[in-house]
Order: structure tokens, then C-alpha cells, then sequence
């Protein structure tokens, strides 16, 4: 008897597939899917009922819908294109199967409603499973991308490392601010390290617990912490919540946090030699005739 | 008092979105740089609260308008096991969870009013609102 409504169904392909393709074209108006073109929208749904058809047919073909997902997600189409698909292809299917059987009573309607959920199931759950799948995978590779930006240690010259933090610091990112300075500290061996709060959007207890805790570690292991880049209104807010910051040097910019650092290391910046400006200030003054 | 918006809090970064939601009404009712960031950092901390010992509540946003001037109010509200001594809570460095304990004595000086209401194993209800000047 299933193997009877499977030939109806493959019999009748034809009036299945139109009478879907035409609820279809119905969803897609009201759909996100409305900005795809036509000509793709129609090719995507021809190979969408193939492979359905083949997937009946050999009894759960996996291989076909395996591709046919890849490329949907590729595309980038919502999950809802598939099982939107999915539903109207099972009532259009039922509709059509019913419309052929002449005598239907309660026994063969379940019969058939059971046989052509056992066709739709695993195809849903295959597409399904196939969509989350490379959600989740996007997922952990984001976060894995995140973890290698969120406290960043860079050398800039002997004996000074600077850390720059750019947006939100939670308890994770935190954990990892410390171990990095502490490990940077060592590795490059820095006298003074700078940490650099100007892209850190807020500066409440958390943070500011974690930053002096991190300094306090620094300078257990023999280095100065110097916190840079804070910026006047989050100065306002540490005073307002009395944060003792007192512990060590803080400054407004990165670039005077670093020449503080340079300080400390017996080092300062100077301009190049202006010997040399003036020799071809006297050159171009010389060609001028002056 | 106008319609107002809420964030629940349940996972430590909707401290976060918390804090952009009342940031982004704060920016829009005119408060300046300085006051946007005091109101973010008191969200943070009163969002951070719930998390840390309520772990499920939400933070509300209300646009308050008196006789002449507006402000804005931010309720942080929760089922959580509730706070015993109030007035211990309220002083510069108590803390049960080894942070510095500035958290809510800090809020009440980012903030113009504060209040907080809290009964054991009921919850609690931290009110606080910065008027525009």
C-alpha cells in the first residue's frame, strides 16, 4: 500500500510540482526571498522538487539533499525557504494523492498522511540539521577570531609592551587580559607595560576590579603597569563611584603613557637631527639666489 | 511618563545590551557624553547585580518629564534571594563577591535620586533616575 501511494505520488509529479511551484511563488512575496531574482528563484525551485522527488523515490537519498542544502546556505537563503517548502510540498502531495484515490475512509487517510510525513521528515531534518550545523560552525569560528583580538600585546620597543582594548571587557576577556599581560611581560621582557582603555566604551567596577588586579599581578612580577587613554568623561565616572586608581600611573593618551614609559626606561624621543633641515633650507636658498 | 522599554537579564551580555539600550535613550533625550556614561556605567552595575546574584530580572527605561525639566529613570527589578542589611550593601567597600564594592554606592553618586527596596527571598528593586539639566 505504500509502495502504491509512492507510485501515485511519482505518477502525479507533474501536478505536484506545479500546484507547488504556484504556493511557492505565493510565499515568496510575503517572504524575505522577494529581493532573489526570478530566473534564480525558479531554477532553485525546480532542483528543490527534484530533489525532493529523488529523495521519495530511493527512500531517503541523502546525497542529493546533502548538495542542494550546501547550496542554499552558499546562497544564503533563509531556513524558512526550506521548510516553508517543505510543508506546502506535503499538502500539495496529500491534496493531490486524495484526489486520485477514489474511496477514502479514516484507515487509508492516516495511511497516507503517515507515508508522505515519512517521505518530508527526513529531508527536513537532514536540511535542518545541515543549516545549524553551519550556523554553529560560523559561530565558533567567530569566536575564536574574537579571542585573538581581545587583548592583543604588542612590543613596541625593548622593555615596553603596550595592550590596547577595544570595546566591551567581560569576565572571560578579563581573564585573558591577564594571562596575556603576564605572559607578554615575561616573553618580551618588558620593564613597563601600557594598557590602553580608549576604545573601552564603559569603565564600571568589573572592569576597573580586573584592571587594578592585572597591574597588581604586573608589578608582582617586577614590571609598571601604566593605564592610558582615559578619557575625561570616565575619569568623572571613577571618581563618582571611588575607584582608587592611586595604585599606579595613569595618563589620557596612549602617546603620553608612552613617553612616561620611556621615562622609565632612562629613554625619551627626540626629532631627528635638524642639521640637515637646515643644510637643505640653505641649498633651496642658494638656488633661489637669495 | 512616557511608554517605556525594558532588557531581561539573564547571561552577562545582555548587561551589554542593556547598557547600549539606556545609553542610545539617554543620548536621545539631550543628556551630554559625560551623563550618557555615568548612566551606562550605573546600568552596568545595577545589570551586573542581578546577574551576579539574581540571575534572572530586568532593567526598565522610563522617560520621566516633572514640572520643568525630564529625566530619566532606570528600574532594575528581580526575584532573586534579596539583600538582608541594606545599609550594609550601601557602604564603599562591602562585597560578597571579592570585587571592590563600589558597585551600588557608586550608582547612587552617578545618579540624582536612588532607592532601593529589597525584601529576603522576595527580591529586590533598585530605582534610580538622572534628571536632564
Amino acid at each position: 500500500m505504500d509502495e502504491n501511494l509512492k507510485q501515485i505520488a511519482l505518477d502525479n509529479r507533474e501536478s505536484i510540482v506545479e500546484t507547488w511551484k504556484n504556493e511557492v511563488e505565493k510565499l515568496k512575496s510575503q517572504n524575505y526571498t522577494s529581493t532573489i531574482s526570478d530566473e534564480l528563484f525558479e531554477s532553485t525551485n525546480r532542483e528543490f522538487a527534484n530533489v525532493i522527488f529523488e529523495s521519495i523515490n530511493d527512500g531517503g537519498s541523502t546525497k542529493s539533499v546533502e548538495l542542494f542544502s550546501e547550496k542554499i546556505i552558499n546562497l544564503g537563503w533563509p531556513l524558512s525557504y526550506i521548510t516553508d517548502g517543505l510543508q506546502v510540498f506535503r499538502r500539495a502531495t496529500i491534496d493531490v494523492i486524495l484526489g486520485t484515490t477514489k474511496k477514502v475512509d479514516t484507515d487509508s487517510l492516516s495511511l497516507i498522511l503517515t507515508s508522505v510525513d515519512q517521505w518530508v521528515e527526513p529531508i527536513i531534518r537532514q536540511l535542518v540539521n545541515e543549516y545549524s550545523g553551519s550556523w554553529e560552525n560560523i559561530v565558533s569560528l567567530q569566536r575564536v577570531a574574537l579571542q585573538e583580538l581581545s587583548a592583543p600585546l604588542i612590543p613596541v620597543v625593548e622593555g615596553i609592551t603596550v595592550m590596547p582594548l577595544i570595546g566591551t571587557i567581560d569576565t572571560e576577556r578579563a581573564k585573558l587580559i591577564m594571562e596575556n599581560l603576564l605572559d607578554g611581560v615575561i616573553r618580551h621582557n618588558s620593564e613597563v607595560v601600557l594598557i590602553d582603555i580608549t576604545g573601552v566604551p564603559v569603565v564600571d567596577t568589573m572592569v576597573a576590579h580586573h584592571i587594578i588586579q592585572a597591574a597588581e599581578a604586573v608589578r608582582l612580577v617586577g614590571a609598571i603597569c601604566i593605564l592610558s587613554g582615559i578619557r575625561p568623561e570616565i575619569a568623572q565616572t571613577i571618581v563618582n563611584l571611588g575607584i582608587d586608581l592611586e595604585k599606579f600611573p595613569t595618563k589620557n593618551t596612549l602617546e603620553k603613557g608612552f613617553t612616561s614609559a620611556l621615562e622609565m626606561t632612562n629613554r625619551k624621543l627626540t626629532d631627528l637631527d635638524t642639521k640637515q633641515h637646515f643644510d637643505i633650507e640653505q641649498l633651496i636658498k642658494s638656488i633661489k639666489g637669495v | 511618563m512616557e511608554p517605556h522599554s525594558f532588557i531581561g537579564i539573564k547571561k552577562e551580555w545582555d548587561i551589554v545590551g542593556a547598557r547600549q539600550l539606556g545609553r542610545e535613550i539617554a543620548r536621545k533625550l539631550g543628556f551630554g557624553t559625560v551623563d550618557q556614561a555615568r548612566i551606562a556605567t550605573a546600568i552596568s552595575e545595577i545589570a551586573r547585580n542581578i546577574y551576579l546574584y539574581a540571575e534572572d530580572g530586568k532593567v526598565t527605561f522610563e522617560t520621566i518629564e516633572g514640572m520643568n525639566h525630564k529625566g530619566l529613570r532606570i528600574i532594575a527589578s528581580d526575584n532573586g534571594p534579596g539583600i538582608d542589611n541594606i545599609s550594609q550593601v550601601m557602604e564603599d567597600g562591602y562585597t560578597t563577591s571579592g570585587g571592590l564594592g563600589a558597585g551600588l554606592p557608586g550608582v547612587k553618586r552617578l545618579m540624582d535620586e536612588f532607592d532601593i527596596q529589597s525584601e529576603v527571598g522576595k527580591g529586590t528593586i533598585v530605582t534610580a533616575v538622572k534628571w536632564l539639566r
